[in-house]
């Protein structure tokens, strides 16, 4: 079974390739699906396979970027995308993001950087799902009360809303972001982007995965605008992190090539997919994303606090990442088939009438 | 409205303040050693072992290349996918949005 292993030319780890098909298929529909880069199961998911953690975070970042412009592309051709928006973040995104990327060859120097980015990455998540879910409970508590009093719920109701008093802070310059169809100051969006950006840098994500929310919960973007828009941003983002990344001799491309491959198809599944699920679904599915993730990232946790299990720990961390990313990776896929199977009955209907 | 801008600037420079503190923190402490790394080439041959031949004498360059290889690909695979989801006869330009 040697063909299924390929040799790492700069790290020099032995790499199960399929792994790698799958883990960018997986990442290329979620991420197309949420608008995030999906580092988060691919950072851990390549330290599973057997890359040391600072190659994980270079390689992901990689193939992110790569990933990332694929799904632009087709989420700009629907018109989700706020270039605009996406370059305003830019400028807090690149400051941010090198900041972070900083911090954390500092931090491998002493030594604590595997440490470090996972108990970041615990506080971060449980706060994100803390989020998601209660804003999703306060809408439906919204509905419920709507239905009470017989009349409907207006459709751009939303359960958290802090982007309409950021939006009141006027401080100039002032702008309109056509597309996303928000006015706000240009500042808003720079420090959300700086700040999300420095998490970024540290973390080896492209960000989307605190992006995303904070496009929704702090900008005040709609869903869909904020997935588009997101993705921009990961893909810029992630070229300006792969140089820096590349730089600092921490990326491995074969294993990022190989990954992009599954990922272009996976990515195609998940954009599309977008087009049949509403906004408040997809920041519900997000929510299980979250949760799905935070128990990996303490599940490795505690491997690292009790090597003792460690031979049952491991294994589960592997099972769970991968489970995860299948279930929702096939949940994705198949409301993008029962959504393209009712639009190509539609026009067959409309054709023959 | 005035204490909440007022909110807003503490946020903002305790923000920035953390940003520019936490790097030097870490600087502040005793560093353990250098990280070099040197890809091994003496299993390699071919494209792979140019590739790593690359890494060890510039980064740099190295870089650049993979600057240049990642998003061409990208784009060549999503225009590929493209083709293959227009064959299948999804309308790829229009979209309703269902919800904010």
């Amino acid at each position: 079974m040697d063909w299924l292993y390929i040799l790492m030319p700069i790290s020099g780890v032995n790499i199960f390739w399929p792994g790698l098909i799958i883990l960018g298929l997986g990442v290329g529909i979620i991420g197309g699906f949420f608008g995030l880069g999906g580092a988060w199961m691919v950072t851990p998911g390549l330290n599973i396979l057997g890359f040391p953690m600072a190659f994980a975070i270079g390689t992901d970042v990689a193939q992110m970027a790569g990933k990332s412009l694929i799904s632009t592309m087709r989420h700009g051709k629907f018109g989700n995308v706020d270039y605009l928006l996406g370059i305003t973040m830019l400028i807090g995104t690149v400051v941010g993001v090198e900041i972070g990327a900083q911090m954390v060859m500092w931090l491998e120097k002493i030594g604590s950087v595997d440490k470090v980015v996972r108990w970041l990455y615990v506080v971060l998540l449980v706060l994100l799902a803390w989020l998601v879910f209660h804003d999703v409970w306060l809408r439906r508590k919204k509905e419920r009360e709507a239905q009470a009093q017989n009349r409907e719920l207006d459709k751009s109701a939303t359960g958290v809303d802090w982007a309409t008093k950021l939006q009141a802070i006027r401080i100039p310059p002032v702008i309109h972001f056509k597309y996303a169809g928000i006015t706000c100051s240009a500042w808003l969006p720079i420090i959300v982007s700086l700040f999300t950006g420095w998490l970024a840098g540290i973390l080896g994500i492209g960000g989307g995965l605190i992006r995303m929310p904070a496009l929704v919960y702090l900008v005040g973007c709609p869903t869909h605008l904020a997935v588009g828009t997101d993705l921009f941003e990961v893909a810029i983002s992630g070229l300006y992190g792969t140089a820096s990344y590349a730089y600092k001799g921490r990326v491995e491309l074969m294993a990022a090539l190989i990954m992009l491959c599954g990922a272009a198809i996976g990515a195609q599944i998940g954009v599309v997919a977008t087009k049949y699920v509403k906004g408040y679904g997809i920041r519900f599915v997000f929510g299980l994303a979250v949760l799905g993730c935070l128990m990996s990232v303490v599940l490795k946790l505690l491997q690292a606090e009790f090597p003792s299990a460690g031979w049952w720990l491991s294994p589960l961390a592997t099972v769970e990442v991968l489970g995860f990313v299948s279930a929702i990776s096939i949940y994705i896929a198949i409301r993008m088939v029962q959504g393209a199977k009712a639009e190509l009955a539609a026009k067959k209907t409309a054709g023959n009438s | 409205m005035f204490r909440l801008r007022k909110l807003w600037t503490w946020a903002v420079c305790l923000a920035l303040t953390l940003n520019f503190l936490a790097p030097s923190l870490a600087l502040a402490a005793k560093a353990k050693a250098n990280v070099v790394i040197v890809a091994d080439t003496r299993k390699l041959d071919g494209l792979l072992y140019w590739w790593a031949e690359m890494y060890n004498e510039s980064h740099l360059l190295f870089a650049i290349m993979t600057m240049i290889i990642i998003p061409f690909l990208g784009c060549i695979l999503g225009w590929l996918a493209d083709i293959v989801m227009n064959h299948i006869g999804i309308d790829l330009q229009h979209r309703d949005l269902a919800e904010k």
